[in-house]
């Protein structure tokens, strides 16, 4: 029962930790139909800005909650400049839009060699997160997991309010729901295409900071990631977050309870195949949103 | 818009990626060129020699201070006068932690560099796909690091531990302890999954229970159920051979757990000081590793190797076993061409049964026969300051014994 429950614990954190990583694509790739491949670069943009900032500052509770914002606003910028120079010219051409970021993704990696070195760094964690909180009855939950599954519910009610209820919220719904009437109801799509951007990449960052808390930070760890989240947000179907949230978590557990009845290897076959075959069944995703454009 | 359609695109671009993973995975060795050896280029006042190392990747990590000890030995043997009277020219290539890669690369050095010899490999797995390239061409590869035995190879000398000088001794410090149950963690390939069938034929025979047995592919970073499976099996210790930095990954849910080297002690064979130092001193301290040698292991050599290592590259950089190997190797190769009297890789094989070097670890043996070396045993634990400490020795060095074909209960095993 302990061993269950505690296996619940970590296939919910898997799930934080996909939901964090798929979050930012849901919105740029979910909403806005632009397959970035170089998303996976803005979470390891993420990463070293908290490495970076644990140099100048050297207590580590302080640097990552520095990072926190610092690593939105770098992935953020990183990913406006992409939209401007490249996306932007690119919006009909899915395809070359595809390898055009695939590139800019291959660059980014090599990018981060030249600046940090191949080998991959560490961040320090702060005491606190190292720890864990013993629960009655022998569960003991990790603080760093419990810090990012709080990140991830966080950053999921922000992105939920910010669409809801802020007017830039508003006009990034319009102008998913049916582009050419929002342009000649006089909103500035490409400026909503910007700011979507620049939040979905920001989010991206954000992925960044709390995976140092699990692992080492090297300059293809993007590439590790970005199928996953490809595949929480396909899965989830494009357009609908809650999709995402959803499909998050129930990989996450999938993949723990998987990995404790067999072996790694297998439990990722397996989620590879109930992925596979749900998508037969449901090739739109696990919901779809109903728009009004033509296309 | 085009969601749709985009979704279709994307589906076939991550088949291509899958594609390509793939290709990358087959064994891309080499191919039907069936030619002799390539004699190394000597008719120059310099030898050239090959440095073969992943400066990229995974592994990474480990494999930067391994060149850097080769380097230091080429440098100190050239400040001597060199090998037979010529300069030792390092070629250095960078295997990337991807094992075609390293069978490419080692080809190039052997053809097209015509080196006298290569150093280098960390991985078993970019071990076997050198081991078919050096063979072919006749070249010698010298791998530095500890690795899982069972292998012989005519054109390989083996300076790091094979399983009866450091995962035996390192059982039978578990045992001595009063250990009788065991938890097997590992990185997925070849050097993990062969020691813990050893580690397994020895628990047998020793009346140990191994209670569970998990891997974790190369560059993995999610060690939640892992953890959970070791901590809920209540073993008296884990053996982890995972390599590179997915130990970051695994030491840190090691201690968000609450396990500690007390309540449930990890005997590392692949964590030596400059990983500790990556990984962190607070996950590491008080955890045990098994090796032949540690920066803090007594001796003049050993002294000036760690005086030299550190003026050359930093007073913070630590030394480690397979540094001190690689290092080793080098001076090993020297003694074994002024031996032979020649470059030439036979006669160089020929020379080299009983070489002997006082290395930084004590005294080192070649054995002819298997060409592996006769080195000491150690277990070390790891301290605040993130040295390791040597905790027992097997007193002398240990003769080497790749297929295990002295101790009774590994009968099964080659």
């Amino acid at each position: 029962m302990t061993v269950l429950i505690g296996q619940l614990f970590t296939g919910v954190s898997i799930g934080a930790v996909l939901l964090l990583i798929a979050l930012g694509l849901a919105l740029t790739f979910g909403q806005m139909g632009v397959i970035n491949m170089a998303h996976g670069e803005f979470i390891m943009a993420g990463a070293y800005t908290t490495y970076v900032l644990q140099q100048v500052i050297t207590a580590a509770g302080w640097s990552l909650l520095i990072a926190l914002p610092v690593a939105f606003v770098v992935a953020g910028a990183m990913g406006v400049l992409l939209e401007m120079l490249l996306i932007r010219r690119l919006y009909a051409r899915p395809l070359d839009t595809l390898l055009v970021t695939w590139g800019v993704s291959l660059i980014l990696q090599q990018l981060a060699r030249d600046i940090f070195g191949s080998p991959n760094v560490q961040t320090r964690a702060p005491e606190l997160l190292t720890g864990n909180i013993a629960l009655p009855g022998g569960i003991t939950v990790a603080n760093n997991r419990l810090f990012i599954l709080a990140l991830a519910g966080g950053a999921v009610v922000a992105l939920t309010l910010a669409l809801r209820v802020t007017p830039l919220g508003r006009r990034i719904r319009a102008v998913v729901q049916n582009r050419d009437l929002a342009a000649v109801s006089g909103i500035p799509t490409a400026r909503v295409d910007r700011m979507t951007f620049f939040i979905g990449s920001g989010l991206a960052g954000i992925a960044g900071v709390a995976l140092t808390l699990l692992g080492p930070i090297g300059p293809t760890m993007g590439t590790n990631l970005i199928i996953d989240a490809f595949l929480v947000v396909v899965v989830g179907g494009i357009g609908q977050l809650k999709g995402t949230v959803i499909v998050a978590f129930a990989l996450g557990v999938l993949q723990a309870t998987g990995e404790y009845l067999t072996t790694l290897s297998v439990a990722k076959v397996m989620v590879f195949i109930a992925i596979v075959a749900f998508l037969q069944w449901r090739p739109q995703g696990l919901f779809t949103l109903r728009t009004r454009s033509l296309a | 818009m085009t969601l749709i359609r985009g979704r279709r695109i994307l589906a076939g671009a991550m088949t291509l990626v899958a594609a390509a993973a793939l290709a990358a995975c087959g064994s891309k060795t080499t191919d039907g060129n069936t030619s002799a050896g390539v004699a190394a280029d000597v008719s120059g006042d310099t030898v050239k020699v090959g440095l073969l190392n992943s400066l990229s990747g995974t592994m990474a990590i480990s494999e930067v201070t391994v060149r850097d000890a080769i380097m230091l030995a080429i440098e100190e043997i050239n400040a001597a006068g060199g090998v037979l009277d010529k300069k030792i020219e390092p070629v250095g290539e960078d295997g990337a932690s991807d094992w075609p890669t390293f069978a490419e690369k080692a080809e190039k050095l052997i053809r097209e560099d015509r080196v006298a010899a290569v150093f280098g490999c960390w991985t078993s797995a970019s071990r076997k796909a050198v081991k078919p390239v050096f063979e072919k061409n006749k070249a010698l590869l010298f791998y530095p690091v500890q690795y899982e035995g069972l292998e012989q190879s005519p054109y390989i000398f083996y300076t790091g531990a094979t399983t009866n000088q450091q995962i035996v001794p390192g059982l039978d410090y578990l045992k001595a302890q009063g250990a009788t149950s065991l938890y097997l963690v590992g990185s997925d390939y070849v050097f993990p999954r062969t020691a813990n069938k050893i580690i397994k034929a020895y628990a047998e025979a020793n009346g140990m229970k191994v209670l569970g047995e998990d891997y974790a592919p190369l560059g993995s970073t999610e060690f939640g159920t892992i953890t959970n499976k070791v901590k809920s099996s209540g073993a008296d210790a884990v053996f982890n051979t995972l390599n590179g930095d997915s130990n970051v990954a695994f030491f840190k849910e090691y201690k968000s757990a609450g396990l500690t080297a007390d309540s449930m002690p990890v005997v590392s064979v692949s964590i030596a000081e400059e990983e500790v130092k990556s990984i962190g001193t607070q996950y590491l301290e008080g955890q045990l590793t098994a090796w032949n040698y540690y920066q803090t292991t007594p001796g003049a050599a050993n002294e000036k190797f760690v005086a030299a290592y550190k003026a050359k590259y930093g007073a913070d950089k630590p030394t480690s076993d397979p540094m001190e190997a690689a290092y080793v190797s080098v001076y090993l190769w020297k003694a074994m061409v002024e031996k032979a009297g020649t470059f030439d890789v036979e006669k160089v094989r020929e020379a080299s049964d009983g070489i002997t070097f006082e290395a930084p670890e004590g005294l080192v043996t070649v054995d002819g026969a298997t060409q592996h070396i006769a080195k000491t045993a150690r277990v070390g634990k790891v301290g605040a300051d993130g040295l390791i400490t040597e905790v027992w020795n097997s007193g002398e060095p240990i003769t080497p014994d790749p297929y295990l074909k002295s101790y009774p209960w590994a009968g099964g095993l080659s």
